[in-house]
């Protein structure tokens, strides 16, 4: 299948960035399990609270790392935009968790696009937003686009962590997320398409994620 | 015109070598010397001491590794270690996310990169057995993971629990209804789940096993051993 080039938003990128793709995402809380656990967040509006915290920090980051590859692709120093992602991810855990998920969007990838050749050594996989920036701009998105999905990918993980774990009302949470991207959507990808690389982070989260880590029971695996 | 899947399963080997496997007639796993087995069945069935049993008898022969998706996954690895039965380097865990169904059937990728890393890691791997987290009657492993799979139920849920069906019970590649030393005491009548499983199963096999009584599970490992020579080169 031709990739779209006129950076319209094309059904190819809708399964591409179709919450239930087979990526791997579904095993991820994106720090949310820890944080229930450590008393920190037990209602909707401590799920908001945290989400916005998440997309105004790592999910800013990850906005900037896939619009980055995106605007890349396919020629990038991918040597280089890994490098920087891990000097912006303290926590090992996260570290961990950015590579998971970036193993398993490469993998759909690989099944999406079976001809396309992925420039990532087999290991360490590459990190998720670099996967994601890399996978839009195949798909015939732009870099605003992958911002996007990046920072949308960093909030939709924790909610639906939380409506599992806390029984919240599902639509409740949809409407939160709604309303949050409508507050803070511009912001979060705001200044993140083109350097310099934005560099934000939430220490509280890094530790929870390193104490989530090695915790032995526990349902998700970030 | 629409053909069953039996129908496929039971072609000789010899025409179609890879035709009676149902992971490669769904188009999925390419084919590797290590054959994958799911392990499925509700919280409390046997699934790891079926899992166990199976390491025990087999270990001598084979090159055994276990993917576990239960939440207590260090109570599991530690229960395999200590009986001496596999090293912990051997089992690798997987978290669910809360959705055991999802890891392995919508989204397997947990499970795949913890299969294939063990077939990294370990040169020599022959069998990889992937035990679900316990669910309930509908949760089946995607054929993009496993090549086979064992549903495991016991008697104590209920001699109903066959006729109710659900893809563990008519789908999987083997029924397994364990701990019948439980049967009397339960009041589960055997012949009713045996005539019942069969009516629903369209001719897959079902085996009836007591762990307690016979630990080794050989009527199972005949089974797994069978599954091997049939994905042996022809």
């Amino acid at each position: 299948m031709q990739p779209v080039t006129n950076g319209a938003l094309s059904a190819l990128l809708l399964l591409l960035l179709d919450s239930r793709a087979p990526a791997g995402g579904h095993a991820h809380s994106g720090g949310m399990e820890p944080a229930i656990t450590a008393g920190l967040v037990g209602d909707l509006e401590g799920v908001e609270a945290f989400c916005r915290g998440r997309l105004c920090t790592s999910g800013r980051v990850a906005a900037a790392f896939a619009a980055a590859a995106c605007t890349a692709w396919p020629d990038g120093d991918w040597d280089l935009l890994d490098a920087e992602y891990d000097a912006r991810t303290p926590s090992e855990a996260v570290r961990v968790a950015s590579r998971q998920l970036g193993s398993g969007l490469r993998r759909m990838l690989r099944a999406m696009f079976p001809a396309c050749v992925l420039p990532w050594p087999h290991s360490p996989a590459p990190h998720h937003p670099i996967v994601l920036g890399a996978a839009v701009a195949l798909a015939g998105g732009r870099a605003e686009l992958a911002a996007q999905a990046a920072a949308l990918a960093s909030i939709t993980a924790p909610a639906s962590a939380a409506v599992r774990l806390l029984g919240l009302d599902p639509l409740a949470v949809q409407g939160m997320l709604a309303r949050l991207l409508t507050n803070y959507g511009s912001f979060a990808v705001s200044q993140m398409v083109g350097e310099p690389l934005f560099a934000g982070g939430a220490p509280y989260l890094d530790l929870l994620a390193d104490v989530h880590h090695a915790t032995e029971v526990r349902l998700f695996a970030s | 015109m629409c053909i069953t899947r039996r129908r496929c399963v039971y072609l000789p080997r010899n025409r179609f070598p890879h035709h009676n496997d149902p992971a490669v007639q769904h188009g999925e796993i390419p084919r590797s010397r290590v054959t994958r087995i799911g392990i499925g069945g509700p919280v409390g069935s046997g699934k790891t001491a079926l899992v166990a049993a199976l390491c025990r008898t087999l270990a001598g022969e084979l090159t055994i590794g276990v993917v576990t998706n239960d939440i207590y996954t260090t109570e599991d690895a530690d229960f395999l270690r200590t009986q001496g039965i596999l090293p912990s380097g051997r089992i690798r865990a997987v978290q669910t996310g809360a959705c055991p169904h999802t890891a392995i059937r919508d989204d397997i990728t947990a499970n795949l990169d913890a299969v294939e890393e063990l077939e990294h890691d370990i040169a020599e791997l022959d069998l990889v057995f992937v035990e679900s987290g316990g669910d309930n009657l509908t949760a089946t492993f995607s054929y993009g993971l496993v090549h086979r799979q064992i549903f495991v139920i016991d008697v104590a849920g209920g001699d109903k629990v066959p006729r109710k069906g659900g893809p563990g019970i008519t789908r999987s590649d083997l029924l397994v209804i364990n701990k019948t030393d439980l049967a009397p005491l339960v009041g589960a009548d055997l012949s009713v789940m045996d005539r019942e499983a069969t009516a629903v199963r369209d001719g897959r096999p079902t085996l009836f096993t007591s762990l307690a009584a016979e630990p080794g599970a050989g009527a199972v490992a005949d089974w797994v051993r069978g599954v091997r020579a049939a994905r042996a080169p022809a």
